[in-house]
């Protein structure tokens, strides 16, 4: 049986990793990531874990390193952050459009300027569209389940895509958590070795990251398309399966108090704990509200999002990113046009908030939903509002 | 240039080639010879892994390869470190049980830019981490898949569409960096330039550097006709002047110990090789005159460093 411990959440991550026996770990440090990195390097030098670390020079290549371990077929692993996500940038594009399963762990930091290491999910937005699997995670026994179901759905051959793993820099990396850490062989037989269907391999020459000219990229990006969209079944699988086994069962979207309730709030990431009390603490005051969790965010789930929130009049979502110049943050926005078509559907009301590290409280929470429950009634002027700005 | 032909007939080279006519290379490209030459010293175990760039690009056009070896090419800057996760990945699998038949070699390559410039830091770090691999540079002195632009490995007066000759420049006005020397410096077991004018010399350096344990560098300088707007059907022959005039001098260095390749008893003067060139078709005496000192005292320097003088061709 699995045993609940104390952890820092961030090691339990490293634990999960060594579980799935991974072989190669190819990383860079930055805050707050290091301490994953720090414990998988702890973790083979003791030798605990069979695997090659390499301690690169940048994060571009970390991720470049992944590439080819993973076109050699071995089971690879990283971790970043902020700058170093988007030091990776150009690579994150390569790695799922060479359909190769990874998996990486997004300590969500906010981006310069200025300089910041706190959290938020200004580093997860701006790789929104590199065509990763992307799921975020509230708390650390969500993600410690999630590393290895990440496994599982990168290499099923229905999906062959690199998996982001987002968790809220120290909100959830630093703290310490109790956590089931399955037994390695119930994930010996859940998460059996890699077989990578075409691996460079001198008996079967190939050659991968061929030149693409225009009478084949469009049909290629419509492979790609076709491929993460359809992946969300294989997800929604693995999910279920983990679920029989290990007993904690993971949707695309989760409800708390949300079904017939005419005001729901929609958080991504571990912030979702703390409005779960606001939610409480209003529906003691006879409030009627009710909270959606978005943990899916790539393939989108768009039946999914429309059934949850079909019975609502206002749905407020609460950004830690924002979109300079546009709309407000992007959930917002995918969330918005993902109701626009619908017959019936809530008023949609952005804000954007917990930027750089800045905490929002349980009435925090509450100061956003009432407000938010007013601009549905009044209108504002501004597109978005920004919630705790000090003026 | 009875050495020449002495060379050619005392040695067999495989008849097999694993990167294969019917790419898109320019007429007379030195570079694809170069890379041509290099496979059939590699032979068919290996991985490549190929930075973006003119061989990249005339080589893999979807659906056709002129590749018959397993190959990858993912960006412009990160070949060296793909090719550390590709090292790394191999090596872990065959520990662990799961990397079936031989061990391939792990070749990374790239052009000058590729190499000397926007993929230096990461080329840098896998030579510090000491991947088992083999990098080749194929040096032609600019950045021509984009259209001839200056590199940090571009010569001293030539003009390119980023360095023109114009009024008020010669053109390139920095010297060839020197990335042999950037690549020892990281104390790396073997080191070595070549070129495809010496095609055995060649074969030999990428033999031995893909079988050295540990990382192993070989620059190749690769004429460009259409960069250096010299005609086609001299490719070889201005790639044979540039090591005989000392501009481009074959040596190897091994353990820090530098090694001459081609005997040359007297430099021919470098108006030999630059005339041939529109790139450096501007410079005047006095510019031709700084190169000529230039090159002496560098290759003076060379001379010094290096010890035993064995003569291959
Ligand atoms: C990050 C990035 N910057 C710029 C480019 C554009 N680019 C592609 S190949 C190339 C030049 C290649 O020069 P070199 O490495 O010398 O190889 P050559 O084509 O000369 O063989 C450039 C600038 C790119 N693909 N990626
Ligand atoms: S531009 Fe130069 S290097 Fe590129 S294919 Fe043509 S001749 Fe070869
Ligand atoms: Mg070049």
């Amino acid at each position: 049986m699995a045993k609940r411990v104390g952890i820092e959440v961030s090691l339990a991550i490293a634990e999960a990793a060594k579980l799935a026996n991974v072989d190669v770990v190819s990383a860079y440090p930055i805050t707050p990531q290091t301490h994953i990195v720090e414990h998988l390097a702890g973790l083979v030098a003791d030798g605990e874990l069979d695997a090659a670390f390499i301690p690169v020079e940048s994060e571009h290549s970390a991720m470049s390193a992944c590439l080819g371990a993973s076109a050699v077929g071995a089971r690879t692993f990283t971790a970043s952050a902020g700058q170093g996500l988007e030091l990776m940038h150009e690579v994150l594009y390569v790695a799922s459009a060479m359909r190769l399963p990874m998996v990486m762990a997004v300590a969500n930091r906010a981006l310069s300027a200025p300089i910041n290491i706190w959290g938020d999910h200004s580093d997860a937005m701006a790789v929104r569209d590199t065509g990763w699997i992307q799921i975020f995670a509230e708390n650390g026994q969500q993600v410690v389940d999630n590393v290895l179901c990440s496994f599982r759905i990168a290499e099923d051959h229905r999906v062959l895509l690199p998996v982001m793993i987002h968790l809220d820099g120290f909100h959830l990396t630093h703290v310490i958590e109790p956590i089931y850490m399955p037994e390695q062989d119930e994930v010996d037989k859940f998460l059996p070795p890699p077989q990578y269907p075409l691996p460079l391999h001198p008996d079967k020459p190939l050659t991968m990251g061929a030149f693409g000219p225009p009478y084949i990229y469009t049909e290629m990006k419509k492979a790609q398309e076709a491929n993460l969209t359809a992946a969300k079944e294989v997800i929604l699988q693995c999910w279920q399966e983990f679920g029989s086994i290990f007993g904690r069962d993971y949707s695309p979207v989760e409800g708390y108090h949300s079904e017939q309730t005419k005001v729901l709030l929609l958080t991504m990431g571990s912030f979702s704990e703390t409005a779960m009390e606001a939610i409480d603490k209003m529906r003691d005051d006879g409030k009627d509200v009710g909270l959606i969790r978005l943990r899916l965010w790539r393939p989108f789930p768009f039946a999914e999002i429309r059934q949850a929130v079909k019975n609502a009049e206002v749905l407020i979502v609460l950004d830690r990113a924002i979109s300079f110049g546009g709309p407000g943050g992007p959930v917002c926005s995918e969330i918005r046009s993902a109701l626009y078509n619908e017959d019936t559907r809530p008023k949609v009301i952005g804000f954007v908030g917990g930027l750089g590290g800045r905490d929002i409280s349980v009435s925090g929470f509450e100061e956003i939903i009432t407000r938010g429950i007013e601009i549905a009634r009044t209108g504002s002027e501004q597109e978005f509002e920004m919630y705790g700005v000090r003026e | 240039m009875m050495a020449d032909k002495i060379a050619f007939g005392k040695r067999l080279v495989t008849k097999e080639e694993y990167f294969s006519s019917g790419h898109r290379a320019c007429v007379g490209c030195a570079e694809a010879l170069a890379v041509r030459l290099a496979c059939k010293a590699l032979g068919p175990n290996v991985i490549i892994v190929n930075a973006t760039g003119c061989m990249e690009v005339v080589s893999s056009q979807f659906p056709y390869t002129a590749w018959s070896v397993p190959w990858i090419h993912t960006l412009f800057e990160n070949t060296a470190a793909v090719a550390s996760g590709v090292e790394a990945g191999l090596k872990t699998m065959k520990r662990k049980g799961r990397w079936p038949g031989q061990e391939p070699q792990v070749v990374a390559m790239a052009g000058d830019g590729g190499t000397s410039d926007i993929g230096l830091q990461a080329l840098s770090g896998a030579l510090e981490r000491g991947h088992d691999f083999l990098y080749i540079c194929f040096d032609n002195e600019a950045y021509m898949n984009t259209g001839v632009q200056r590199s940090s490995a571009t010569p001293f007066g030539a003009a390119t569409t980023t360095s023109p000759a114009g009024k008020e420049s010669i053109g390139q006005v920095t010297w060839k960096k020197n990335m042999p020397a950037i690549a020892a410096a990281h104390d790396i077991p073997y080191v070595a330039t070549a070129c495809p004018s010496y095609p055995f010399d060649l074969m030999d350096k990428v033999a031995k550097g893909v079988a050295t344990p540990g990382p192993a560098y070989v620059h190749i300088l690769s004429v460009c006709p259409t960069g250096w707007r010299c005609a086609p059907e001299l490719a070889v022959e201005i790639g044979r002047l540039a090591v005989q005039t000392g501009i481009f001098p074959l040596y190897e260095i091994e353990g820090g110990q530098y090694k001459l390749n081609v005997k040359l008893s007297k430099l021919k003067p470098v108006t030999e090789y630059l005339k041939l060139q529109g790139r450096f078709g501007h410079l005047s005496e006095a510019t031709i005159k700084e190169i000529q000192d230039r090159v002496d005292r560098e290759y003076a320097k060379l001379m010094e460093k290096a010890t035993a003088v064995a003569g291959s061709s």
